[in-house]
């Protein structure tokens, strides 16, 4: 299935891109999942991503745990805690 | 109820007069957030910013009675002392309006997707989330 991903702040800055339509294997079905899949890649992405970072998430411009299922066609967000107002 | 995610400056009173005109009203809150120190940059998700803090908007109008509301945040290059966020509640009294106002805010700092780069003198660096503002949104639960 074909998701939308986005990346904000410091981890649009460290992949040096903001958005990507990827293709997802089979079995990746959660945001935790399509993490570790982009973890994957190495380099900027094993850093950026890495599980010891504190990252939120979002599915479809909601605020997502990581558990939170995604579908084809969504659009899945990931950035670090924000610090607005 | 207006949100306005937008790069331009607002002013207090336009937009506290705006929610004022009914005269079922008997207070409007304001709190107005200014860039404190040092010149930034925000960051934003257009589109979910809007939808996140219509949320907050809708849980204030749930937990108080909120007549009208604005709720303004701009994005893009801000130097000190420039103002960063309007949250205005407007209600019949003083004690829904200061505690809508508050709790939008405090929702605000965790739950909208907004992003702070400082221009600091070792160049520019990303703001860190702060404990303090997960504690006072939690508050509220």
């Amino acid at each position: 299935m074909k998701v939308k991903v986005l990346y904000f702040a410091s981890v649009r800055e460290k992949l040096g891109r903001d958005a990507e339509e990827i293709e997802l294997p089979a079995g990746v079905a959660t945001v935790a999942g399509l993490r570790s899949h982009l973890s994957a890649r190495g380099g900027a992405w094993a850093d950026a991503l890495a599980e010891s970072r504190l990252l939120r998430a979002a599915v479809n411009q909601d605020m997502s745990k990581p558990a939170a299922a995604i579908k084809a066609g969504d659009e899945v967000a990931f950035f670090p805690p924000v610090t607005g107002g | 109820m207006k949100i306005s995610i937008q790069k331009e400056d607002f002013d207090l009173g336009t937009e506290t007069r705006a929610i004022s005109g009914n005269p079922k009203i008997g207070a409007v809150a304001t709190f107005t957030g200014l860039v404190r120190d040092v010149a930034m940059t925000l960051e934003h998700y257009p589109g979910m910013t809007e939808r996140a803090i219509g949320k907050i908007v809708d849980e204030a109008k749930s937990r108080w009675q909120v007549m009208d509301c604005t709720v303004i945040h701009r994005y893009g290059a801000l130097e000190p002392n420039e103002q960063i966020v309007l949250v205005a509640v407007a209600s019949a009294h003083r004690g829904d309006a200061f505690a809508a106002c508050e709790f939008i805010m405090d929702y605000l700092k965790t739950q909208a997707p907004f992003w702070k780069k400082e221009q600091g003198t070792e160049g520019p660096r990303w703001v860190e989330a702060k404990a303090s503002d997960d504690k006072a949104a939690e508050r509220w639960k």
